[in-house]
């Protein structure tokens, strides 16, 4: 039980990390990772949907008729959705103005209803908060890392949280803006997939 | 006039794929033939509009009335859903031909995120609805033009010899990066 647990947890953190080898959830991955905050943020608001609407999918996953469980799973995703939004609107109200629409489309993220619906629907409670919990830390590390990249070369600076960046270049360094434009994302995210390809499937 | 320029904008400049990140999924997933893109295209076109128009309209007579605009998110997906499920049988049953050309691309438009990301901006923006309507359809149209140009350019791209780790899904983000490079240059028309 244990092993499995630790399976289903680490799988998501390397062999299926999202986007990269589960190539699903790409619009939030290229709109919010200009600066590492928004990427992490981004990244514990889709974890946070993941663990809970797995955690209720399975437990409700025999209780759901078949045939209208997509439109079941949509309702109760869009219910944490909901409160995600409510939270960060009290919380971290900053954040909530930069990531805009991308917190209520997390309804639509392809990755939230692929884990319902590919694992949760058919597993143990237990087994599917690891999943998601695996998937979602996997999510947030590859678009802190996305957003590392981008914000580095775009403006020379890493900012992890608050607002401050921890760490700047200097003024010898003169910004490559294209990264933090929208033709940037494209580019690096295709460029880091292809480094992922490199390094070898699992 | 001004819905004119916005119609121009919410095409080039401001376009849902390249420019607003939404709608990536199948941007990627039906670009590789020529044929899925086009079907991808005209139901996006299909369904944009009639969502654009239904979310208005719950948003305004509904949820702005009732004091609930919490429930947006919710009672979106909701009417998305179940609009997407409707035009299914509607279009089977009656107009079988244009049901055969969209086949299995209705479906998918539930989780299509321009659909849901237009009635979101529409809201947000507080447009009325005239300008909703123009503002869903040039969306719509744009993501047309951006997948269709996106299809045709990944269709001789895949037939180059391309490094084992770039192919497929790399070098097409690539090539939709060097595309959204191109549409940049539409920013100074309005």
């Amino acid at each position: 039980m244990a092993q499995s647990l630790a399976k289903e947890f680490t799988k998501g953190l390397w062999a299926e990390i999202p986007p990269f080898r589960l190539v699903l959830g790409l619009c939030p991955t290229l709109a919010v990772t200009k600066t590492v905050e928004n990427g992490i943020g981004m990244g514990l608001a889709t974890t946070f949907v993941l663990v809970f609407s797995n955690l209720l999918i399975s437990i409700l996953r025999n209780a759901i008729p078949p045939k209208v469980r997509i439109a079941c799973y949509i309702v109760i995703i869009a219910t944490f959705v909901t409160i995600v939004e409510l939270v960060m609107q009290a919380f971290t109200y900053p954040l909530f103005l930069t990531l805009g629409i991308f917190i209520p489309l997390i309804v639509v993220n392809c990755i939230v209803l692929g884990r319902a619906e590919a694992f949760a629907s058919k597993n143990t409670p237990v087994l599917a908060v690891a999943d998601g919990l695996g998937i979602g830390i996997g999510f947030t590390l590859s678009l802190a890392s996305l957003g590392a990249v981008r914000e580095l070369i775009g403006a020379g600076t890493i900012t992890i949280w608050g607002g401050n960046p921890v760490f700047a270049v200097g003024d010898w360094y003169h910004p490559f803006s294209f990264m933090v434009e929208a033709p940037g994302a494209f580019v690096a995210l295709g460029l880091m997939l292809a480094c992922m390809n490199l390094i070898g499937k699992k | 006039m001004e819905l004119f320029e916005l119609a121009i904008g919410s095409i080039f400049i401001n376009n849902i794929i390249l420019a607003q990140f939404l709608g990536i999924c199948p941007f990627i997933g039906t670009s590789k033939k020529m044929e899925t893109a086009v079907g991808m295209a005209m139901a996006v076109v299909f369904v944009m509009v009639m969502a654009g128009m239904i979310t208005w309209s719950v948003d305004t007579f509904l949820l702005k009335a009732l004091n609930v605009e919490y429930l947006r998110t919710l009672s979106f997906i909701l009417v998305i859903a179940s609009l997407v499920q409707f035009v299914e049988m509607f279009l089977k049953k009656s107009i079988p031909g244009l049901y055969a050309g969209l086949g299995i691309f209705l479906p998918l438009i539930t989780t299509n995120c321009a659909v849901m990301g237009t009635c979101l901006l529409n809201i947000g923006n507080e447009y009325d609805f005239i300008t909703a309507l123009v503002s869903a359809f040039s969306y719509a149209l744009g993501f047309g033009l951006a997948l269709i140009l996106f299809a045709g350019v990944r269709e001789r791209v895949n037939l180059g010899r391309i490094p084992k780790p770039l192919q497929d899904t790399s070098i097409g983000l690539v090539t939709a990066g060097i595309i959204a490079l191109t549409f940049t240059s539409f920013r100074g028309m309005v």
